[in-house]
């Protein structure tokens, strides 16, 4: 890169567009197609953008803090499994507790119970992983794997052994989308979000200092242990909330991470962060209209965005090998 | 003063570093020499708390290691490590800036500025300030992570094998750069080097690893001596005096 396109390519330039691709996103989501009752189609649609925006956020959020902490641009936390873990946590509070408690809970309250405990046991599980125990990249990828499919497994044979009615029932929470968006679920998940985000604020040098790996930040005077568990903690929220809201999706986090660190010419996490959540946004609400509107599929762009990620995830692998 | 008391770091059951005891000084150049393998990058990550011991004290200043404040030795020790890798892509400013981290905690003053513009014209980069790491030559790039090091100001600076990648000239300049730090600014630069002459002209103090043992600590006068040599390297050398110095020859 010469210093012309240095000086023109700046963050600032970089951050401007990608705000203004995503609020041309939400504006055209809101608008294209509307016909006759305003007042009933635009909180309608609202609630709809609102869910994705929030996923969006979450989503691009957590995985480039999940890549500081871990020195790696290919991991993200869906790859290692934190999403069957919350969907395994969910099914078992089905399991022992019965569908029908479920149904009694509000929304909100089962959520924060599940996410509680998907703090506490993705904490157990996956700190050791992050503190320098182990380093090598693959036999992280491998441990992840072999975690995910130990969640996904257990999730499976539970909701097997489950009374066929109860089922049903839990089906209905565990499979929420962007379609059948819950207001009250919404606000609570909004509201975890914005804490998570007030803290990475006021973290958001320390996150600079950690993206140099874990020696260089403890010579830096950072208490890397500590932080690492912290933003551990953060990640396992966002998680939380993204696949409470939409599901599991599995590359989407790994596609906007790397695009943003790629547009945004900047090693700042005050700057990546916004640019990779732009990016989200733009994706999720840019593609649900294309698709939508212009190609009057309905149900499709998760299939199109994991597909997008995957060859990403794919030739990320291939490339680091090749070199 | 950096205490070092009985330290050692195994392995699987192996020890690596064993036993080692020794001081160093709170100003003054001291060098750590020995073999591939002996052991002296994992005693010099031990003494910065970079890596976690498996017995033993340091203390530095009195002030333990394992349990002072990271914040508050970040402002008094500095260490950079033999291989130092990046998934960040940060220009040669962003990085030397990070030097000041612990002062500034990402919030620079004109003071901290200041510092970085120093180190960057002390280690001839200024030319190079807007380069990203990666698009650097090898010698380039250590003196970078070089003058990131010298930029956090701490008194006591750890190297391992800075020399790496340097051409004659830079490894002089360099080298009169550390003895220039411990003799106007009385800071303790500790080196770990592969060139013994480097050792013998710069240091105070030489400090000679073998096997994860401390065998030898003293003067240059001391220890580069044709014995001293063969038991630490067993290798066969003539040494000379030139100009008061030992010389080691080794090529022949
Ligand atoms: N993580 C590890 N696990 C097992 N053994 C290790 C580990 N790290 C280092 N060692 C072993 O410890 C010994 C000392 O290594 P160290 O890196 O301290 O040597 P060194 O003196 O710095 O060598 P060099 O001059 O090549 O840099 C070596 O035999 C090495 O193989
Ligand atoms: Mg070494």
């Amino acid at each position: 890169m010469g210093n012309d396109t240095k000086r023109i390519w700046t963050p600032a330039l970089a951050l401007t567009l990608l705000a203004g691709l995503a609020c041309l996103s939400v504006a055209l989501f809101m608008t294209v197609g509307v016909k006759g009752n305003w007042g009933f189609i635009l909180p309608f649609r609202g609630l709809k953008i609102a869910t994705m925006a929030l996923v969006g956020y979450a989503i691009a959020v957590s995985t480039v803090l999940f890549h500081t902490i871990t020195g790696n641009r290919i991991l993200t936390p869906s790859i290692m499994g934190f999403d069957a873990l919350f969907i395994l946590i969910q099914t078992s509070i089905a399991f022992f507790f019965g569908a029908t408690f479920l149904t009694g809970l509000p929304p909100s309250g089962l959520f924060l119970v599940q996410t509680a405990a998907m703090t506490v046991f993705a904490g157990l599980l996956f700190s050791w992983l992050f503190r320098g125990g182990v380093r090598e990249l693959h036999l992280m990828l491998l441990s992840g794997i072999i975690f995910g499919l130990l969640f996904r497994s257990l999730s499976s044979f539970l909701r097997r052994v489950i009374d066929p009615d109860e089922f049903l029932i839990l089906q209905d929470t565990l499979f929420a989308s962007f379609n059948r968006a819950n207001p009250e679920l919404l606000s609570v998940a909004a509201t975890l979000v914005l804490l998570v985000s007030l803290a990475a604020w006021r973290m958001r040098n320390v996150f600079d200092v950690m993206a140099l790996g874990r020696e260089t930040a403890i010579n830096l005077g950072v208490n890397h242990r500590r932080m690492v568990t912290l933003t551990l903690a953060m990640v396992t929220i966002l998680v939380s909330v993204s696949t409470a809201l939409v599901g599991p999706v599995t590359f989407f986090g790994l596609l906007v991470a790397n695009l943003a660190y790629m547009l945004v010419p900047s090693h700042r996490h005050i700057l990546i962060l916004p640019g990779a959540a732009f990016l989200a946004i733009t994706c999720l609400v840019g593609g649900q209209l294309f698709l939508e509107r212009v190609l009057a599929y309905d149900s499709a762009l998760s299939i199109v965005i994991e597909f997008a990620g995957g060859i990403v995830f794919i030739m990320m692998i291939v490339m680091r090998g090749a070199r | 003063m950096i205490e070092v008391s009985n330290v050692t770091k195994s392995y699987g059951g192996s020890d690596v570093v064993r036993g080692v005891t020794s001081s160093l000084p709170a100003s003054g150049v001291t060098s750590i020499i020995g073999p591939n393998g002996a052991g002296k990058s994992t005693f010099l990550s031990m003494i910065s708390r970079l890596l976690p011991m498996s017995s033993g004290q340091v203390t530095v200043d009195g002030m333990d290691i394992l349990t002072a404040d990271g914040d508050a030795m970040a402002k008094k020790l500095s260490i950079l490590r033999q291989d130092n890798h990046l998934t960040a892509r940060l220009t040669v400013r962003d990085l030397v800036a990070f030097g000041r981290y612990p002062h500034s905690k990402g919030r620079p003053t004109s003071d901290d500025l200041a510092h970085v513009e120093r180190s960057i014209s002390y280690l001839g980069l200024a030319d190079l300030t807007h380069r990203f790491l990666d698009e650097l030559s090898g010698g380039q790039r250590q003196r970078a992570f070089i003058a990131m090091v010298l930029c956090q100001d701490t008194k006591y600076v750890l190297l391992d094998e800075p020399l790496n990648n340097l051409d004659m000239k830079h490894a002089v300049a360099m080298m009169q750069l550390f003895r220039r730090a411990a003799d106007e600014l009385s800071k303790s630069v500790v080196l770990v080097l592969h060139d013994i002459n480097f050792a013998s002209c710069y240091s105070d103090l030489i400090i000679a690893m073998r096997d994860g043992q401390l065998i030898r600590q003293g003067t240059p006068a001391e220890i580069v001596t044709g014995a001293n040599i063969h038991e630490i390297f067993d290798l066969e050398a003539r040494v000379e005096t030139v100009d008061g110095r030992s010389i080691v020859h080794f090529y022949l």
